[in-house]
């Protein structure tokens, strides 16, 4: 039990609003100790992993690339796109775009869009343009909910796209680790069991986006 | 062959000049604890695989306690103002577009070039002098990688931006971001410490204890909240699903109540990524893009997720149970 002592201090750490990346040193260091290793191997093994993982960074270096379009106009253009079709709601967009990454990334296609690629420079200012031109100048408040639920949407349609894919990692594990087990799936098989996921994922968030039009439609009546 | 070696290079690179950038800007009040940040990300990507296990974890230790600790400042990157903005989005109107739709078409166009295809047209990988492009096993990172330089370069030439501008603007974003730009990293890090130690192991043990040998209904909640938690723990289903299915998946729903493995498996996993909706821990999905679109509230992406993500955790234990048996 010693050894969940580390979790204790991720989920404390987190609630209390520490800085989060002094509160994963502190959980390796607590769940380290308390497997009875040396500190100067937890930080060994700390670093192995750090070093092991810089993958997960490369994608840095679209950030050049979205800065200087960004400089160049990207989002007031984006922006403007918007203006010219009337009948386009936050919630309208979003189910759009939520379509688009769900097909997209259902064949395989995950890093075509993503935060910084597409809902930074594109989706967001598009959905707060939207929502601007149904209510008129809207609250700082309001237009972070709104870049809030664009982020959301990604993410949703991403996670519950991909494991329609058959070659995708979530995917190459599940296989993996059940043949170590002695159970063989096959990835179509597994691919096939996602599917239905995948449908109640569109019209669960979509439903939900459409709420929101709705919803900020009421928030913003009164104030005439 | 371009290999996964050589996109660290670049970020290595990129990070020099950023580091650099950011001791030569006097708007940063925290220029030198700044521009060691970076340095010491650029030292990990240029020499990571020379300084030992323990010297990398001194390196991100060192990171770690700058970020941490509030040495990240903000910097002032030459950049144009919204009425220059406004100007230029009107000059240049749809053009804008186009560097920003090269990067996922090279991205594409270069993992099929190193990779090749089979369905539902056959692709042959390209081979120059009999060498593949790049090495397939990472055939995404390295077309993301040369799409992201393309792009960058496209948009400098085409839009007639200033040559120091690539190297300012991510600068600029990258300040945006500040610390949440080390955290996915660091906690795929933990979650390795957290293998070492044995923490699934205790996890699995004690989610088994709650499934009753005869209840199907409770043994199928059990797996898929315990998929969900046990991911917001980790900040990750891939660490959660080996854990959760050796200890309930396979000995309760498999092989004593004859689930459909495939079902089982598939259903479980994304009850897993229903947890990673809700969870701070998977920080580039939910904190990186919350610091990217400069949310008051760091946890504001995770907040508009909790509804979808729960709803469809319900829908995940109703469809294991109604599919799978």
């Amino acid at each position: 039990m010693l050894t969940l002592m580390g979790v204790a201090v991720v989920v404390v750490g987190f609630a209390i609003g520490f800085n989060p990346l002094l509160v994963v040193v502190a959980a390796a260091l607590v769940t380290g100790l308390a497997a009875g290793m040396a500190p100067d191997e937890v930080l060994a093994a700390f670093g192995k992993a750090f070093n092991e993982n810089r993958f997960v960074s490369v994608a840095w270096l679209v950030l050049p690339a979205i800065g200087i379009l960004e400089r160049a106009g990207l989002q007031e253009r984006a922006r403007s796109l918007i203006g010219l079709i009337r009948v386009v709601t936050v919630g309208r967009l979003l189910i759009v775009y939520m379509l688009l990454r769900q097909l997209t990334a259902a064949v395989g296609l995950i890093s075509i869009a993503g935060h910084a690629q597409t809902v930074k420079p594109l989706v967001a200012p598009m959905a707060e343009a939207a929502a601007e031109l149904k209510h008129g100048d809207i609250s700082d408040n309001e237009r972070d909910k709104v870049r809030a639920l664009t982020a959301a949407t990604d993410n949703i349609a991403l996670f519950f796209g991909e494991d329609v894919f058959l070659a995708i990692g979530s995917i190459l594990l599940m296989v993996g680790f059940m043949q170590q087990s002695g159970i063989e799936v096959q990835p179509l098989a597994l691919s096939f069991w996602a599917l239905p996921t995948a449908i109640a994922a569109f019209f669960v968030h979509g439903a939900r986006l459409l709420l929101f039009d709705r919803r900020a439609m009421k928030t913003k009546a009164p104030s005439k | 062959m371009i290999t996964l070696h050589h996109v660290y290079l670049l970020v290595g690179a990129l990070f020099v000049v950023f580091a650099v950038l950011s001791v030569r800007d006097a708007a940063n009040p925290k220029r030198w604890t700044t521009g060691l940040f970076w340095a010491l990300f650029a030292a990990s990507f240029l020499g990571g695989d020379y300084f030992g296990d323990l010297g990398n974890g001194v390196l991100v230790l060192a990171m770690a306690l700058i970020a941490g600790g509030g040495g990240l400042g903000t910097g002032k990157p030459a950049t144009t103002t919204p009425v220059e903005r406004q100007a230029s989005a009107q000059r240049w109107g749809n053009a804008l577009f186009v560097p920003a739709l090269v990067i996922p078409i090279v991205t594409l166009a270069g993992t099929f070039a190193i990779k090749g295809l089979a369905w539902p047209i056959v692709i042959d990988p390209v081979l120059i002098n009999g060498l593949p492009l790049g090495d397939a096993k990472q055939a995404t990172l390295i077309s993301l990688a040369c799409g992201a330089v393309i792009a960058a370069f496209l948009a400098v030439v085409l839009l007639r931006q200033p040559l120091s501008s690539p190297f300012q603007e991510g600068r600029r974003l990258m300040d945006v971001i500040g610390w949440a730009a080390l955290l996915p990293q660091m906690l795929a890090s933990l979650g390795a410490v957290f293998a070492v130690a044995g923490v699934g192991k205790v996890v699995g043990d004690i989610a088994a204890q709650w499934v009753p040998a005869d209840n199907l209904a409770i043994a199928v909640v059990v797996y898929c909240v315990g998929m969900a938690a046990f991911t917001m723990i980790m900040g990750n289903a891939f660490a959660a699903f080996p854990v959760l299915t050796a200890g309930v998946g396979i000995p309760f729903l498999i092989q004593r109540f004859g689930g459909e493995p495939a079902a089982v498996a598939a259903i479980g996993m994304l009850s897993g990524f229903c947890g990673t909706l809700m969870t701070p821990l998977a920080a580039n999905f939910n904190i990186v893009p919350a610091a990217l679109l400069e949310l008051k509230n760091r946890n504001g992406v995770i907040l508009a997720q909790i509804p979808t993500a729960l709803v469809m955790l319900a829908i995940n234990i109703a469809l294991m149970y109604a599919l799978a048996f």
